[in-house]
């Protein structure tokens, strides 16, 4: 799960990590007090939408020569025309695609004065199996770049989870980052306070691009990314409560009610899958036939009739679908429940397109039964190679 | 031979009691008289539990005491994922030789933990977020649908359970059968990679030709492609034949599996293919196909 940058800064600054002023607003009514709020003489109007590159993104509806989605502004009356050019526009950046994203929430900050702008992250390195820092001196930017461009100019720190954020870890990172004096003794406590958001929290990335040095020579956070371990999600109510469902495909939010892995694509064969190895490879070999899938969902291995109908009738509700391929290879799932599910929402929900189904494994010849005497108008298929062949030919007719 | 696990294995259940734990427990014991010996629940030690078809398996308060009482080498984990890690952690402190986790949505902070203990031990954890580990006609751990297996010379490893089942289905379907099947799991960070598996199938003298599917996220089938190359130096291969979930993936999104995401342009389905090329292993287009295609390369 993704947060905003003004969720993820309070939750650093709750944690003690050195964080400018500022205030989100969701209209233009609140703009003026938020303002008036912080001191100036600099206030940073940014929009906030759950992906990056927004400094150098386009407003769809503004001209091609305004600026972008962060900006700074040198008087009240800036910020205000500021707020008022970005707030319910869409703002476009390499992350968002070409539909972009609407602007509904904008959080205005204290200007800094800035001397150097660091880069760092926390993550888990999965090849070790362990949480790492990430830094460079080259903040501020595009870190893939950089890690493309000048891979020795990127350190990471691996850290052990018995031991924590050590004093030895801090000072391999401040070195790295190239910290002397108040910057440096500010930067080891943050360390060590960043790891402990990171791990009490549950999150799975924790990136601060850039991490500042001010003139002044102190470190503070610019900008903050967290995102968060959906797995340990249960065991933080508070962060869940954080989450933005205005920022989600409307179809992936009633997916997660039911606990169903589903991604939302641009073909036009909706698949229903259990295991999500084979839900990808089933999206992989409908490619591989020449047509393209509508979506991945994954029912997993818990599922229920109820949540195999919920399945169905959201990928029904996907007009681009033009087809179905039900593709279950029973081991922990059992084919008769989908099978059962499956009967249940065609009923409910009528069927308007080709339906393909292939079982196989647990309780097969169950599933296959209640499919067969259903009285249901549904292709079956032996294998995954016949499946994604006679949905193919069902689609392209 | 087969590796890991074999007729002589006795398991113990941790979260037997459970729905999931239970019906596969009765499939287990079904399968070819898999010994699973004893269950464990912290506050139902001194009960049984009774499978539909009237075995009965002893409960004991913790792993500690069901291996001292039954002499088992083996636990399968069927805990909720809030008590997963801990289950996995006291099946360490019990130094229990093959743990196998099955349950899936582990915080994987959780497993950074277990990992670092499991390092400091003698332990090998197979999972978690995964189908377990089968050996045709002798010991099924964990949820693989038996009816599919076929006692045989292929070796099968892969990152996703269902997957696995794909691979087992079409090598038995061809005739050849499996000597072993493990599931390493779809998280991020795991207890067993695909270069442990690896090695012990080319170790394995039954073991004729493998298996390996991967997906999109992290390295493992890169290094694992390295792992091959290194060997085959050294004059060690066999025949293998890879498939590589993903490919029409899009950036970004994890993909089911915690550990299916691409992400800063790493983890693409087209690198891994590559390297597994690079290593002299056939990787089959389509899913479908592996068993065809594992019967051309063998000529």
């Amino acid at each position: 799960m993704n947060i905003h940058e003004y969720q993820a800064k309070q939750i650093l600054k709750d944690f003690g990590a050195p964080i400018a002023e500022g205030a989100a607003i969701t209209s233009l009514d609140q703009a003026q007090g938020a303002i008036r709020s912080l001191p100036g003489p600099v206030w940073v109007v940014k929009s906030q939408i759950h992906a990056g590159g927004r400094g150098k993104g386009t407003f769809k509806e503004l001209d091609a020569d305004a600026k972008g989605g962060v900006r700074v502004s040198f008087s009240q009356g800036e910020a205000l025309a500021n707020i008022a050019e970005m707030l319910g526009r869409t703002l476009v950046t390499k992350q968002t695609g070409p539909a972009g994203k609407q602007v509904n929430q904008i959080y205005i900050e204290d200007g800094a004065e800035i001397d150097r702008e660091l880069y760092l992250s926390i993550l888990v390195d999965r090849e070790r199996g362990k949480t790492s820092f990430v830094v460079s001196t080259e903040g501020g930017m595009d870190i893939e770049a950089v890690a493309e461009e000048s891979p020795e100019l990127i350190h990471s720190v691996g850290i052990s989870a018995r031991a924590g954020c050590t004093n030895s870890d801090a000072d391999t990172l401040a070195d790295a980052l190239k910290l002397d004096g108040t910057a440096r003794d500010q930067a080891i406590i943050l360390f060590k306070n960043l790891y402990t958001a990171f791990t009490e929290k549950d999150m799975s990335l924790l990136e601060i691009n850039p991490l500042i040095v001010t003139k002044s020579n102190d470190v503070q956070v610019l900008d903050a990314k967290v995102s968060f371990d959906d797995n340990a999600l249960f065991r933080h109510p508070d962060m869940m409560a954080l989450r933005d469902e205005t920022e989600e495909d409307q179809k992936e939010i009633e997916a997660s009610k039911y606990d169903l892995a589903y991604i939302a694509l641009d073909g036009e064969i909706g698949c229903m899958v259990n295991g999500a190895g084979l839900a990808m490879a089933t999206m992989d070999i409908i490619k591989l036939y020449g047509a393209n899938p509508a979506n991945f969902l994954d029912v997993g291995g818990g599922a229920t009739t109820g949540k195999v109908t919920a399945a169905f009738k959201i990928i029904t509700s996907d007009p681009s679908v033009k087809g179905i391929l039900v593709n279950i290879f029973g081991g922990i799932m059992r084919c008769d429940v989908i099978a059962e599910g499956v009967v249940q929402a065609v009923k409910d929900v009528g069927l308007t397109v080709p339906l393909v189904v292939r079982l196989e494994g647990t309780k097969v010849d169950e599933g296959k039964a209640i499919i067969n005497e259903s009285g249901l108008n549904v292709i079956t298929a032996d294998d995954l190679d016949d499946a994604a062949q006679k949905i193919v030919a069902a689609v392209k007719g | 031979m087969s590796i890991l696990i074999d007729n002589d294995t006795k398991i113990i259940v941790q979260g037997l009691t459970g729905n999931t734990g239970s019906f596969h427990t009765e499939q287990a014991l079904a399968y070819h008289g898999t010994q699973m010996v004893a269950g464990t629940h912290p506050k139902k030690g001194g009960q049984s539990w009774e499978s539909s078809c009237g075995a009965i398996l002893p409960i004991f308060t913790s792993v500690q005491e069901a291996k001292a009482r039954t002499g088992a080498t083996a636990s399968v984990i069927y805990v909720p994922p809030a008590g997963a890690a801990s289950a996995i952690e006291e099946a360490v402190d019990a130094e229990i030789e093959l743990i196998t986790c099955i349950t899936e949505g582990v915080p994987v902070l959780d497993m950074v933990r277990v990992k670092e203990k499991l390092d400091a031990s003698n332990s090998r954890l197979i999972g978690p977020n995964c189908p377990g580990i089968m050996t045709p006609d002798a010991c099924k751990i964990g949820i693989m649908p038996g009816s599919i297996f076929k006692k045989g010379s292929v070796g099968v490893l892969s990152r996703s359970g269902t997957l696995t089942y794909e691979a087992v289905f079409q090598t038995s379907a061809v005739g050849l059968g499996q000597t072993s099947a493990v599931g390493i799991g779809g998280d991020p960070v795991k207890g067993t990679e695909f270069i442990d598996i690896l090695e012990l199938f080319l170790a394995d003298d039954e073991t004729k030709s493998i298996i390996m599917i991967g997906e999109i996220g992290g390295s493992a089938e890169e290094d694992a492609a390295q792992f091959l190359l290194d060997e085959a130096k050294k004059g060690r291969s066999k025949p293998t034949v890879g498939f590589i979930a993903g490919r029409t993936a899009p950036p970004g999104r994890t993909m089911g599996h915690a550990g299916a995401v691409i992400s800063g342009g790493k983890g693409g389905a087209d690198d891994k293919i590559e390297a597994l090329e690079t290593a002299g292993v056939r990787v089959s287009p389509s899913p479908a196909k592996l068993g065809e295609t594992l019967v051309e390369l063998l000529g």
